[in-house]
């Protein structure tokens, strides 16, 4: 059904519709709904000024060392914590609370202690960023099949050939999952960041756009996340469909079936 | 090589939170180099434990397996073992399942793949090296167990209910298919099994387990003539054979 593909984008024609009709009839004073002539004319200066690209580059920056510290702690105490049930035990209460502290209300707090610059945007992000991938990351290792480890077993495989040629590819489905989650999370942990206290970014060009009435810029600012946090879910997406190509053919079971 | 099995006054029990469970008691029998021995009893009896001890999967708690002379002490490459499940990897495809052991060990690309097309011939799974397991019937799925537990080489090939989970058509035609096999690659095999008919069609040998703990109550020598076609079940010989094993399964 090739028609299918057409669907989103006409949605998205249809909502500017929409918003260029409330523009044109006045429904909304302009401070809170600009024309979108107004935002792309904001676009357009923000880009050739510089600023836009530069409060890219540094909010890109922030979200993917976040993403990426976020994902190696989560990861890497993730498998611990499955492989360990004593260790969990003891750990489990403290990282639910962690995650039951709002990070919008500690944001602060991290301004505070690694400063204004993207120290801290990056703490945020990571924190955001954690628990899910935790959890998946445990979820993911105990699902791997107790024959299939018997197997291993049996094949005198060694912990780090366990891990490698088992554990990993048989994980990967649910970290990927959970990856997904925590790509757009990651866009969200640093805009956090960045309301809290920063001189750039992308949340920064929000926050001093708004403070001067200057609402195309703020949406060029939300437009862009958006776009940025669509990115980085359609990478990981990609990313999916080439890992795990083996399971789409499970949606043909019995193909080659005698 | 083929190897040679020994299995000397073997013993377990498990231990669970609500007391000791014996699962084998004092078993002894050989099992000869390049024979077939099925092991059969009713569900309990301790088959499998008998077949991971043998497998140096588990260690026994009396008593000690003994492969060409040696004890065995853990896995080793001599000897390869297929589940009652499959047991592959669906990430892979027929081909990468095949070559796992064998990657493990190192063994160069090139050797890997011509040793899994041998194989892939063999237990005839022509045309499917590179499908994946989801696209496999039970079947064929578990003659891949089957290639993938001969890729070693291994001299001993130990089979865990391997045609239990098979509609009884499949199962009688993979039956055959391993007495092909089992002639062809020159394997001492024992097998375990809950079906009399089936363990006296493929054996040497047929070891009879009574309920637990395990206990051989019968050794017997199936001296049908091979090959074997499928209709020798129906012969008087086999019939008086079955007769014998069911009746030590019963007692």
């Amino acid at each position: 059904m090739p028609w299918r593909w057409l669907v989103s984008p006409l949605v998205a024609l249809a909502l500017l519709g929409l918003w260029y009709g409330v523009t044109a009839a006045d429904l909304l004073p302009a401070f809170m709904l600009p024309a979108p002539g107004d935002v792309f004319e904001a676009f357009y200066e923000a880009l050739e000024a510089g600023s836009l690209p530069y409060h890219i580059g540094v909010t890109l920056q922030e979200v993917l060392l976040g993403l990426a510290s976020g994902l190696g702690v989560a990861l890497s105490l993730g498998y611990l914590l499955a492989k360990f049930p004593l260790f969990e035990r003891i750990l489990a209460p403290y990282i639910v609370g962690l995650q039951a502290v709002p990070i919008v209300a500690i944001a602060p707090l991290l301004i505070i202690w690694f400063g204004s610059g993207t120290q801290s945007k990056i703490i945020t992000c990571a924190l955001i960023v954690f628990f899910p991938m935790l959890i998946n990351t445990v979820v993911g290792m105990r699902q791997v099949e107790p024959d299939l480890r018997d197997l291993m077993r049996a094949l005198n495989a060694t912990r780090w050939q366990t891990f490698r040629y088992l554990e990993v590819p048989a994980a990967l489905p649910v970290l990927l999952g959970g990856l997904k989650v925590s790509a757009t999370l990651s866009v969200i942990g640093a805009v956090v960041g960045e309301f809290v206290g920063a001189n750039a970014g992308l949340g920064f060009m929000i926050n001093s756009a708004r403070s001067v009435f200057d609402t195309p810029t703020v949406y060029v600012a939300v437009f862009t996340l958006t776009l940025m946090a669509l990115a980085l879910y359609g990478l990981v997406g990609s990313l999916e469909r080439r890992l795990l190509a083996w399971q789409r053919r499970r949606e043909q079971p019995g193909s080659f079936a005698s | 090589m083929p190897g040679m099995l020994y299995a000397d006054r073997i013993g377990h029990t498990f231990y669970m939170p609500d007391g000791a469970l014996p699962a084998l008691h004092n078993v002894t029998f050989a099992v000869a180099p390049c024979s077939l021995v099925c092991v059969v009893g009713a569900s309990g009896c301790g088959k499998s434990t008998l077949l991971r001890i043998l497998a140096g999967l588990l260690k026994p708690s009396a008593g000690r397996a003994l492969l060409d002379g040696s004890p065995i002490e853990g896995p080793s490459p001599r000897v390869g073992m297929v589940f009652q499940k499959a047991n592959l990897m669906p990430w892979r495809t027929v081909e990468r399942n095949l070559t796992l052991p064998l990657e493990l060990n190192g063994v160069p690309r090139a050797e890997r793949e011509a040793r899994a097309a041998a194989l892939i011939e063999l237990v005839g799974l022509e045309g499917f090296a590179g499908a994946y397991p989801a696209e496999l019937s039970g079947g064929m799925a578990q003659r891949v167990a089957i290639a993938r537990a001969l890729i070693y080489r291994p001299g001993v090939l130990l089979l865990d209910e391997p045609f239990g989970a098979l509609d009884a058509l499949t199962r009688e035609r993979l039956g055959s298919e391993l007495l092909r096999i089992w002639q062809a690659s020159g394997n001492t095999v024992v097998m375990v099994t809950h079906s009399i008919q089936e363990a006296i069609f493929l054996a040497d040998r047929v070891i009879v387990l009574s309920g637990r703990p395990g206990e051989i109550v019968l050794n017997l020598e199936v001296p049908l003539p091979r090959p074997r076609a499928l209709d020798v079940v129906h012969s008087a010989g086999f019939g008086a054979l079955s007769a014998r094993v069911r009746a030590a399964i019963g007692a």
